[in-house]
């Protein structure tokens, strides 16, 4: 007489692919999931209460925190939204500067996600070899404003540092490297078979799943959705710049990986140009008071940050602390369709399925 | 207080002076600077000092310094009186005085400066004396002192009472629409001076009469008059055509009575605000999405917020179809926060809800699976309350 | 001399003799084991930009694995309370004994061999088959689920890659008539390396030998990303290390055997360079083999579950069947062997 029973298995919070404290509670059919539960919430600091007895220039070392492989996006955010409220006009210089770090960072972010996806999938190489690009990047951004990780760069009304001597000139000789290093990821990986296999038809939803769940950043736009809010509601000076938004149709893992890759390329695109338009000199704060208070009333902003959208939204009473700070975290919205995804798939593709979605833990729990 | 009696002089100095309204904005701005600093006392005033210093510097010119130096005196006079003058201070008012004595028009500083100093009797903050002589200096430089006066009047007024609610909004609102860029100084120190509604009838007064008068004062018209028709903006924006549209469609559609209120947000980029009736919220989310001409098919950001007096949950749509964006809001019921879940319609406002409900304690009714989803189920309280004790026997 | 001491009558002094020589032939095998890590790790460091050890033991790191065993031998025994405890305790043993009893019958040199059987191959073979149970009794002691999951993927890839191994050597067999190991060797010395013959038969040998060693990218049963550490999940300090060590002499038996299968075992390449050792020649063929091994796991991502088995019974054994009918033509139409 044979039994058979389903096994509940505990995937996290302390599991190598889970990328940080993230739980899963999987009901398995011999190596088939029937059914998934995430549990998160292990790193719920408790940003938005924080902040409400903060003022606004204490609080962007919080945004440091929630995504901290994309930090620069996050300090974006905030002042973006405090800044929107307050109708001020950032220098040309400070706009600049605050360009060339989100998008170098979505270039380090991106290759933080390639290397730990294909990492996921057992080969360690290439892990090595975006943490050698990456390193390079995080050196610039060390250099522009003394932090390797949580940079605490920008300011209402500008940036903390202004880029030290020969900065950009650094900047400008990595894009053409990054470019070429680019190419050799593509030899070594995307052509891959076993690579493929693995993430080919893997994960896949349609662009109507997406759109209903919220998705955004790469994972909508690899259903060919073509959205992109530095193109689509542009904001700080991203009409300057001519790049393109990827999209790809599959909507499947690998579209994912490609459209991520190819974004970098546009990264680079835009990093290129910003170096060359870079104003010579003037100032890199516009003048604000020394005490930021935004205006009574309520305001939401979006930007496109590193996995998709970051709102943020202030309902300020006119006092030096915002009344109420929400952020709108794309982590957290983009995780919502793991269940969904994962019903009937083999465990093995769970790396893949979750890889692929691309969360950080610190941005899904606030 | 002093400065009511002021006012009358002032108004009339304003429109004598109002050529030189730029040069006042300037100054204004740097007196919001240090009206921040005088709120946030010590750290600051240092560099205020400095900054001080250097504008004496500049003027240091000044021809007719002894008439100058009897101002200072008095100056240095009525702070001793106060407290604490150190000599510093003293050379400090000086200098000041010295280029106040090369403006023309020093009396008003004069006057000014001693107005802010029995103020700051009251306040007895070390900063007021510094602030007011500061303020003296800056203007004493600028020929119209009046706009900066006024503004100074306005954060006195802010000290004593505490601001009031819907119609300060309004005002800001309308400020931001007058594109004019002094309004950015202006809204400013109206958020600092939190002009109340006392302060109100006077700022009212005085645009009312002087309304092609300075830049400044064209700002704080325009606020003025925002309190009184909020729905009429100088310019309007370019998203109320949307706005009109969905308010026409959805009163067709659904009746008149599903929308409380719907205004373009302008400290949010424009975007077109609904605010929909509690019991009407459903159906109108339902409309957004499905309707042909809406089709806001795109649940960026829902989330729930406490306002102590009621609880309000925030949904920002976007419509991949039409390109637009809409955000809808409802107001709860305090102690019984409970409305419909949008995670029928919307799958992607399932865990966001479940956050509204775990931190802010909102009940979402016809959700799949409502839980805590961040703190955990044996957790006491919503922190995002405004009441919220933490319940914890380590801290 | 070995062989000798084979025929001759059992005693005290024979038993004596056969326990220092095969505790002799132990530490061999465990500075090989020694080294292979270290030279893992440095080859890998190389192929990813890195350094690798390079601290204890001067510039090259020579003593990093000596301290890392020392450091697994003194850390705590921990058995989970939930395992069943002899059985947990029997498994890294069955599986550690397996790997180092099928090292007997390689033959290194034509002289340097322990067991000189004329079923070699078979003998190999069957007796490595055996370590797939002190996994499944790891899995299933461990009390873990990931811990069986990963045993019982160890035993379906096992069982499925048994399969196109032995089709692969059995090309080799057909050409040589022979099980023995040496007489294969000799074989090549007269009609060239069998990787020549047998090209087909080598490749699927040689992935059906990765899988058996459950390394990149068929390392399954000890998934990282998915399951932990598999079967292997719950097992720390020397325990451990009995498993890792069974893995690395597994490694070092199976390079041998390709060497010997197909690459000429310890002869020359070349005639001429016959006054080279055929010890040296040996441990250059082996060492090629394992540095492949090595290569792989730096390239390499990992296959799924499905897709390894669907390769080895879909792929490899039908490559293997065909390669056993060519062979067979081969020889009756070239008539060489």
């Amino acid at each position: 007489m044979v039994r058979t029973e389903e096994i509940l298995l505990n995937v996290g919070p302390q599991h190598p692919s889970t990328h940080g404290v993230f739980r899963l509670v999987l009901t398995l059919d011999g190596e088939v999931i029937t059914d998934a539960k995430p549990v998160i919430g292990y790193l719920h600091r408790g940003t938005e209460k924080i902040a409400e007895n903060l003022q606004y220039t204490q609080i962007i070392p919080y945004t440091d925190r929630m995504d901290y492989v994309s930090a620069m996006t996050n300090n974006y955010v905030l002042v973006h939204a405090v800044e929107t409220m307050m109708g001020t006009e950032i220098p040309e210089r400070a706009e600049y500067l605050r360009i060339l770090a989100m998008e170098l960072n979505r270039v380090a972010s991106h290759l933080l996600w390639w290397g730990t996806f294909i990492l996921d999938f057992g080969a360690t190489s290439p892990l090595l070899y975006a943490f050698r690009e990456r390193e390079m990047i995080l050196n610039l951004l060390n250099e522009l404003s003394g932090a390797r990780l949580t940079f605490n760069y920008m300011r209402v009304g500008g940036v903390k540092w202004d880029a030290p001597e020969g900065w950009i000139e650094k900047v400008q000789e990595f894009v053409p490297y990054m470019r070429k290093q680019l190419k050799g990821y593509h030899d070594l990986v995307s052509g891959n078979e076993i690579f493929l296999s693995r993430t080919k038809n893997i994960g896949t939803y349609t662009k109507e799943d997406a759109l209903n769940y919220s998705l955004s950043g790469v994972n909508l736009r690899s259903t060919g959705v073509k959205w992109d809010l530095r193109k689509d509601e542009s904001y700080s000076i991203y009409d300057r710049f001519d790049f393109d938004v990827v999209t790809r149709d599959a909507g499947d893992a690998f579209a994912r990986y490609e459209c991520r890759l190819e974004e970098i390329l546009e990264s680079l695109k835009i990093i290129e140009q910003a170096c060359e338009q870079f104003p010579q000199d003037g100032p890199i704060m516009a003048k604000v008071p020394k005490i930021i208070k935004a205006p009574k009333g309520e305001a939401f902003v979006r930007i496109e940050g590193s996995r998709g959208e970051i709102g943020c939204y202030i309902a300020s009473d006119g006092k030096k602390e915002p009344y109420r700070l929400k952020f709108r975290r794309p982590s957290f919205y983009n995780l919502q369709i793991l269940p969904k995804l994962l019903k009937g798939e083999n465990i093995s593709n769970l790396i893949s399925i979750l890889g692929a979605i691309d969360i950080v833990l610190g941005e899904v729990d606030g | 207080m002093s400065g009511e009696k002021d006012l009358e002089q002032l108004k009339k100095e304003a429109v004598a002076k109002a050529k030189a309204a730029a040069a006042a904005k300037r100054k204004a701005k740097e007196l919001a600077e240090s009206g921040a600093k005088e709120e946030e006392a010590a750290p600051a005033e240092a560099t205020g000092d400095d900054l001080a210093k250097q504008k004496a510097a500049a003027v240091a010119k000044a021809k007719a310094a002894t008439a100058a130096k009897r101002k200072a005196k008095e100056l240095a006079e009525s702070g001793a009186s106060e407290e604490s003058p150190s000599a510093e201070d003293d050379d400090l008012a000086k200098k000041k005085a010295a280029a106040v004595a090369k403006a023309k028009a020093a009396a008003a500083a004069k006057r000014k400066a001693m107005g802010q100093a029995s103020e700051g009797e009251e306040a007895s903050a070390g900063g007021d004396d510094d602030l007011a002589k500061k303020k003296a200096a800056a203007v004493a430089k600028a020929k119209a002192a009046a706009a900066a006066k006024r503004k100074a009047m306005g954060q006195e007024a802010g000290g004593e009472e505490t601001s009031g609610g819907d119609d300060d909004l309004a005002k800001k609102k309308a400020a931001a629409i007058a594109k004019a860029k002094a309004a950015a100084a202006a809204k400013k120190k109206a958020a600092e001076g939190g002009a109340a509604s006392g302060d109100d009838a006077k700022a009212k007064a005085i645009a009312a009469a002087k309304a092609k008068a300075a830049a400044a004062a064209r700002a704080k018209g325009g606020k003025a008059s925002a309190a009184d028709e909020p729905e009429a903006p100088k310019a309007p924006s370019p998203n109320q055509k949307y706005l009109d549209k969905y308010v026409e469609i959805i009163k067709k559609h659904l009746g008149e009575d599903v929308l409380e209120d719907s205004y373009i947000n302008n400290l949010s980029k424009d975007v077109p605000t609904l605010v929909a009736k509690r019991d009407s919220y459903y159906k109108v989310a339902e409309f957004l999405k499905f309707n042909e001409s809406l089709s806001f098919d795109y649940l960026s950001e829902i989330h729930g917020s406490d306002f102590e007096t009621h609880m309000e949950v925030y949904a920002h749509f976007y419509s991949y179809k039409n390109r637009q964006s809409v955000a809808l809001k409802v107001k709860l019921d305090r102690d019984q926060p409970e409305i419909e879940s949008l995670a029928k319609l919307w799958a992607g406002a399932e865990w966001p809800e479940c956050e509204a409900y775990d931190l802010v304690g909102i009940h979402f009714t016809g959700h799949p699976n409502l839980r805590r989803i961040m703190l955990g189920e044996d957790w006491i309280g919503h922190p995002l309350r405004k009441d919220y004790e933490p319940y914890d026997v380590e801290v | 001399m070995i062989q000798d001491l084979l025929h001759s009558s059992p005693g005290i002094l024979n038993f004596g003799i056969f326990f220092v020589l095969a505790l002799l032939f132990l530490f061999v095998i465990l500075g090989f084991v020694t080294y292979a890590i270290l030279a893992e790790r440095k080859v890998l460091g190389f192929m990813q930009g890195r350094i690798g050890p390079n601290h204890l033991g001067g510039r090259w790191g020579l003593l990093q694995t000596v301290a890392d065993v020392l450091k697994l031998l003194v850390k705590e025994d921990l058995i989970p309370k939930a395992a069943d405890r002899p059985l947990f305790i029997l498994a890294p043993v069955i599986a550690f004994a397996p790997s180092f009893i099928v090292v007997a019958t390689i033959p290194f040199t034509d002289k340097l061999q322990f067991a000189d059987l004329n079923v070699g191959l078979l003998y190999y073979i069957a007796i490595s088959g055996i370590s797939i149970i002190g996994t499944l009794m790891a899995a299933w002691a461990s009390n873990n689920k990931y811990s069986l999951i990963g045993g019982m993927r160890a035993a379906a890839q096992m069982v499925s890659y048994e399969i196109p191994l032995v089709m692969s050597g059995l090309g080799i067999v057909l050409l040589t008539g022979s099980l023995n190991l040496n007489e294969i060797v000799a074989q090549q010395q007269e009609a060239g390396w069998f990787i020549l013959w047998q090209p087909i038969a080598f490749v699927v040998f040689f992935i059906s030998a990765t899988a058996e060693l459950y390394r990149v990218p068929f390392d399954l049963a000890e998934a990282e990303n998915e399951l932990v550490a598999g079967f292997h999940t719950e097992y720390s300090g020397f325990r451990w290390a009995m498993f890792m060590l069974s893995e690395y002499v597994y490694m070092f038996a199976m390079a041998s055997l390709i060497s010997v299968l197909f690459l000429g075992g310890w002869l020359p390449p070349f005639e001429f360079l016959g006054f080279i050792p055929g010890a040296v020649w040996f441990a250059l063929k082996f060492s090629l083999v394992v540095y492949i091994l090595i290569w792989f796991r730096a390239t390499f991502p990992r296959l799924r579950a499905d897709q390894l088995m669907e390769f080895a019974w879909k792929v490899l054994l039908p490559v293997a069947l065909a390669n056993i009918f060519l062979t067979a033509l081969l020889k009756e139409l070239l008539s060489i062997f």
